[in-house]
């Protein structure tokens, strides 16, 4: 490694020190070189025509453009210069050879890169909202512009999924339906916001890379886990600090008392009598409806997932704290002599309790996963016998790419794969009428594997002739993080 | 750590690319292998380093250039001073307005000072710098549009010409214009001499006031601007062929006279698609004339 470019912020504006010059440049403005911008106060690298490049040719140096991105696979060596396929073109069917079929000798190595845009009618989106607000009931319709386009699915660790797009709302439903999936794909996967309501639900502002706004209240925190986690996460904590805590979730409601943790620290009964469908000693299932108020339920007032306490157990005096799993809301009772509690300030030592359950929450975000498949005629435009091309893939001889981004290849039949959208250049999806999206794929294999299964030797071109070529734009890779 | 340019042949194994920070030349020199060899040798020797001379003096190359003395101490920084100078009493100009045709002259220079070569050029982003013997001769393509492809009209210039710098300035370049030229290219006994009388003359074709230019401060784009708060042009709307017309006809009054002056060869302005010529019946322009015909017969 020799230089590597960082950058001061100095107000909104960076100053680069990748060379001498030391350009001050402005949010959205390129230094004097046109090779470094200044992109939402980060420096990136913007160099024409080439994703990644690798300048390793005498006395050349190495600038950092993936920064920390070691994606490469084993197979093969990593080729200097790294063509997308973006922009590529392509047709449908894709009778005819792939656009671009590059050749580069990197080491010995004859590398080919195939380099295509597929035409995706059959794809979709997987959805990651980190919340625990209520988005909906499971299966519930998504919809954007009044169109279903998805559907609510299993929620996942302290995420709601959403599963959107797919054959069936792309060519499935009306014309209207169809040309709305698309352009909420296109969206979604160009990481621009997109607005979804679900049927029953919440109306959410997804974006990847981005907190989620659900009913126009940006998410801040996930939650540091259930209820009844954050009980014995926390226990030793309050241990000595406050009689009961009761963590509210619309998942597992958790309470000190009561849970196995405040068991083992002899923390004794208070005689407190929860709403809702207990599961196991100080956990609750269902102690409010979901909603979008306290831990992911309706609720504004935590006392109202709480009977009277039992007289036999409680006292005047017995202190309390009930929190959120987010931390986001929290409140402090003291039970007056008609044993009620009454809300009274929070101690300092509770205080920092429930900070640091803030602190231990991650940053809400939206991901969104793109999910296509490289059909037969795509693979028809690699390769003349197109099963080889997938044995190939699944042998891991090839590797498969999106836009120089790593994907995930589903075991199984065909080549159907994920990739994190956030991880590809600015603009890398497009539309066709059909409607389906356009997305770039890349087949990376040994020119001789290339050659046995049976590809289109004829149109293999030697990276060379692709610079200088009207063929090639530029481009910028926003969301790539180290 | 010491920061390095990146030198390396291009893949046709003929040309020279040399890059480091904001600089980007493209070498080729013709001659014996040898002597090419030893061109490039000198080349890369000189390049490396060159932007950091040229940095020790930026804060002194931004300000506006005296027309009557030098404090710069760089070869390139004193070049671009006294490509500007004879600009420097009449209008505003800084030294950085002749920084690429500078740096282009200086590595032909070197390239010249260790080889015999029959042709050379330093092409640094459009600003060249030329050396021809006998009966060698280039061709130079003029592009209207520099954030576009395609070419406008080729010329050539050839070794009995005085002509040996080229450089072209407008309001697609990498450099920011006061005026509304689209392409001003000149053609000059250097290259900072052209590069220089590019600017100005891209400067010169201008509408002021008019509602359709857009224009904003230089340092509310780029902050550490040489221009500094000086409007420049980001915007050219729909114009009437009067007033396209009108502001070539200033940009030319300007290279009309910096032709009489002995600053430059030729010229030719282009502004919304339409182009003037200007030129005393030198080789060189005559050259331009010449493809002018050729250009509006195509047309």
């Amino acid at each position: 490694m020799s230089t590597e470019a960082t950058a001061a912020a100095i107000g909104d504006k960076i100053r680069c020190d990748a060379c001498p010059v030391m350009c001050y440049i402005k949010p959205g403005a390129v230094g004097a070189c046109d090779r470094y911008a200044n992109h939402d106060g980060q420096l990136v690298r913007v160099d024409p025509h080439v994703v990644l490049e690798r300048t390793v040719e005498h006395g050349g140096r190495l600038v950092p453009f993936q920064a920390g991105g070691d994606w490469d696979g084993k197979i093969v060596q990593q080729p200097d210069i790294f063509v997308t396929a973006i922009g590529a073109g392509t047709t449908y069917p894709d009778y005819k050879p792939a656009p671009f079929i590059v050749s580069s000798e990197i080491d010995g190595v004859d590398m080919v890169t195939v380099v295509t845009e597929g035409i995706f009618s059959y794809c979709g989106v997987k959805v990651k909202i980190d919340t625990d607000r209520y988005l909906g009931p499971e299966t519930a319709a998504v919809r954007a512009e009044g169109e279903t386009v998805g559907h609510v699915t299993t929620s996942e660790y302290g995420s709601q999924m959403l599963s959107l797009g797919g054959v069936h709302h792309l060519t499935g439903g009306s014309k209207k339906e169809g040309r709305v999936t698309c352009d909420t794909l296109m969206d979604l996967s160009n990481c621009k916001p997109v607005e979804l309501t679900v049927d029953g639900g919440a109306t959410v502002v997804v974006q990847a890379g981005k907190p989620p706004i659900v009913n126009g209240v940006p998410e801040e925190r996930m939650r540091v886990g259930c209820g009844s986690a954050t009980i014995g996460m926390f226990a030793k904590q309050w241990h000595g600090k406050v009689d009961e805590v009761v963590v509210v979730d619309d998942h597992i409601t958790g309470v000190l008392s009561e849970h196995q943790a405040g068991k083992l620290l002899d923390i004794a009964d208070t005689g407190i009598k929860m709403k809702g469908r207990r599961s196991t000693p100080g956990r609750y299932f269902q102690v409010a409806e979901p909603g979008t108020g306290w831990g992911g339920t309706k609720i504004s007032d935590p006392l109202s997932v709480l009977g009277p306490f039992d007289r036999k157990e409680a006292r005047a005096g017995l202190t309390m704290l009930m929190v959120s799993t987010t931390g986001e809301h929290s409140a402090y009772y003291v039970l007056d002599e008609a044993l009620r509690p009454i809300e009274k300030d929070m101690p300092l030592d509770l205080k920092l309790s429930v900070e640091r359950i803030q602190e231990n929450c991650e940053p809400a975000l939206c991901t969104v996963l793109f999910m296509g498949g490289a059909g037969g005629s795509l693979r028809a435009g690699v390769t003349d016998n197109p099963v080889r091309l997938t044995r190939s893939v699944k042998d891991a001889l090839t590797r498969v790419t999106s836009g120089g981004a790593p994907v995930y290849v589903w075991p199984g039949g065909g080549i159907t794969f994920m990739v994190d959208v956030t991880q590809m250049p600015a603009g890398a999806f497009g539309y066709v009428p059909t409607p389906a999206l356009v997305a770039p794929i890349e087949f990376t294999m040994r020119l001789s594997d290339y050659a046995a299964l049976g590809g289109h030797m004829d149109y293999v071109r030697p990276l060379s002739s692709l610079r200088d070529s009207a063929e090639i734009r530029p481009m910028l890779i926003p969301g790539r993080r180290a | 750590m010491k920061r390095l340019p990146q030198i390396a042949l291009l893949r046709d194994g003929r040309r020279l690319h040399l890059q480091d920070g904001p600089i980007d030349l493209i070498v080729e020199a013709k001659g014996g292998e040898c002597d090419v060899r030893a061109a490039y040798d000198a080349a890369a020797e000189r390049f490396t380093g060159l932007l950091d001379e040229l940095c020790e003096e930026l804060v002194e190359l931004r300000k506006p250039a005296d027309p009557a003395q030098c404090a710069l101490n760089g070869a390139v920084a004193r070049r671009m001073h006294a490509a500007v100078a004879p600009f420097a009493a009449d209008c505003f100009i800084t030294p950085m307005a002749a920084v690429a045709g500078s740096v282009a002259e200086e590595i032909l220079g070197a390239i010249l000072a260790a080889a015999r070569l029959d042709r050379a050029y330093v092409n640094n982003g459009g600003d060249i710098a030329l050396h021809l013997t006998q009966d060698e001769e280039f061709t130079v393509g003029l592009m209207d549009r520099p954030d576009r492809q395609g070419l406008m009209c080729t010329m050539s210039i050839s070794a009995d010409d005085p002509i040996r710098g080229i450089a072209t300035s407008g309001r697609h370049g990498r450099s920011f214009s006061l005026g509304i030229a689209d392409a001003v290219t000149v053609l000059a006994m250097t290259a900072s001499q052209a590069d220089a009388a590019a600017t100005i003359i891209a400067n010169a074709v201008d509408l002021p006031g008019h509602p359709a230019i857009v224009r904003l401060p230089a340092n509310e784009l780029q902050p550490d601007s040489d221009l500094g708060a000086r409007l420049v042009t980001r915007e050219v709307g729909a114009l009437s062929e009067s007033e396209i017309e009108q502001a070539l006809e200033v940009g030319a009054d300007c290279a009309r006279r910096l032709l009489a002056a002995g600053l430059i060869e030729g010229a030719a302005l282009r502004l919304k698609g339409e182009m003037l010529l200007v030129g005393a019946g030198t080789a060189g322009s005559q050259a331009l004339h010449e493809r002018r015909l050729e250009h509006v017969m195509q047309a």
